[in-house]
């Protein structure tokens, strides 16, 4: 596993155009397999819309203490790209103002935005109904300055949801480096142990599942069934829900699709499981996702693809829900991972 | 023309045995889905199992479908391999049980 983004290597896939190219091209140019646009107009879903505005998702930066292999935000230690507190106040009016019910943040690890705990303090107090924060669980216990926060996001009632990609240690240190199943596991006893996920409890601790390789996931239930007796027998810990998420060919897990010579199938795969039912609840529909510079997008993957919002509305200092909300989603190939199957979205399974 | 009588693309293709028999083909790929269903077993156990039988009738494409629907599954390696050895404990088994039908001849033929 590399311990560099691709940005850092100079690699080409850190291009959000030459990205675009492999996800139009191939077999989509060669009409092996039908274009997203094609699939979904058949069901009278073309131009997708959005409905009502539920979901604001900010991303406060690229840095992380991880560089995980299927990352689609391609994120590192090495990733610069951070929100500054004069991008944060912008957010801080349009929270106040949203008529979005959920507030998530989400990087690279969020918790190394040096004004993520002003941040958080200061969003807080808008009173948005969910509040949630993607942590990657091993930047808890990352660094000192760290370790206090389970009781952090306690004292804001903070929803947290963590990324495990498996409940055994080969697995997750396969696809997120060694070692970090084991601080993973230390974290998520940590949260247990000022409440989170504890089955009664109101400080709500959700797991994602992303598979480690070249596959979907498989059915959420059954995963979320093997993760809690798994996680509950062998380390005595307990979550709410397993969200899976279906990886979408971006950033390093495309580099890792061609690489391995797996793209292909993927995206065989993809297009195979496209479920016309899923199209209706798609995360795009009920979410606007900001960008560390202010930008936004109709999703955190249009986002990495550079892909802006069909909107005269493109950043938060001209931020305009209902002008916003009159839009057309941008879409391309990608888009097949989140009507696969049960569907996917930040928030797990959607069909 | 391929080279070899496997192509792995030829699986995604299985579908296609419907066109010149969709009567047959639909019946078929019926009866397959819901073998698979949660049931009496769940749909991992099933999974494991197809995946050990697989092995014993030496199917490369049932091999690859069940090793990536295990997968999907979150069935761990070891879980897969020890469905294998259960298929080709039984393939031998089912081998060496005839040992005593050479042994009844044996003995049979000898005075």
């Amino acid at each position: 596993m590399s311990t560099k983004s691709l940005k850092a290597r100079h690699d080409v896939l850190a291009q959000s155009n030459k990205q675009l190219e492999i996800l139009n091209g191939g077999l989509f140019e060669e009409g092996e397999l039908p274009f997203f646009k094609d699939k979904i107009d058949a069901i009278g879903a073309y131009p997708l819309r959005p409905k009502k505005l539920e979901i604001l998702q900010i991303n406060v930066g690229y840095m992380c203490n991880q560089v995980c292999e299927h990352c689609h935000v391609d994120a590192g230690p090495d990733r610069k790209e951070i929100m500054t507190r004069e991008t944060m106040e912008l957010c801080l009016e349009v929270i106040r103002n949203t008529g979005a019910h959920t507030l998530d943040l989400t990087g690279g690890a969020p918790e190394m935005n040096p004004d993520f705990r002003w941040f958080v303090e200061q969003a807080a107090e808008a009173g948005i109904k969910d509040f949630i924060v993607r942590s990657n669980l091993t930047i808890i216990r990352a660094n000192k300055k760290y370790y206090d926060l389970p009781q952090f996001f306690k004292k804001h009632n903070i929803h947290v949801i963590s990324s495990m990609p498996h409940y055994t240690r080969g697995k997750t240190d396969k696809q997120r480096g060694d070692g970090v199943f084991d601080s993973s596991i230390k974290a998520l006893q940590e949260l247990n142990a000022v409440g989170y996920g504890m089955p009664d409890s109101d400080l709500r601790l959700d797991l994602v599942y992303n598979p480690s390789g070249a596959f979907l996931p498989g059915n959420q239930a059954a995963l979320e069934a093997d993760f809690k007796k798994a996680l509950k027998q062998d380390f005595d810990i307990d979550f709410h829900k397993l969200f899976a998420i279906t990886n979408l060919p971006i950033a390093r897990f495309l580099d890792y699709l061609l690489a391995s010579g797996n793209y292909e199938d993927y995206m065989y795969s993809l297009v195979e499981a496209y479920n016309p039912s899923a199209v209706a609840g798609v995360m795009c529909t009920n979410t606007i996702s900001v960008s560390w510079d202010g930008w936004l997008y109709d999703c955190d993957f249009n986002q990495m693809l550079g892909l802006k919002v069909a909107s005269k509305v493109k950043h938060l200092k001209d931020y305009n829900e209902e002008v916003l909300n009159d839009r057309d989603i941008v879409i391309s190939q990608h888009c097949y991972g989140c009507t696969a199957g049960a569907g996917s979205s930040c928030q797990g399974t959607v069909a | 023309m391929a080279d070899t009588y496997y192509d792995p693309a030829d699986l995604r293709k299985f579908g296609k045995i419907s066109e010149w028999s969709e009567e047959l083909g639909s019946k078929f790929f019926d009866y397959y889905g819901k073998v698979f269903e949660e049931g009496a077993l769940s749909a991992r156990e099933k999974s494991l199992i197809a995946l050990a039988v697989a092995h014993v009738v030496k199917c490369p494409y049932c091999i690859d479908a069940y090793t990536k629907d295990g997968l999907q599954r979150g069935i761990t390696k070891e879980e897969m391999m020890e469905s294998v050895h259960v298929g080709a404990a039984i393939e031998s088994g089912a081998t060496l049980v005839h040992g005593v039908q050479m042994m009844k001849k044996y003995d049979k033929l000898s005075m």
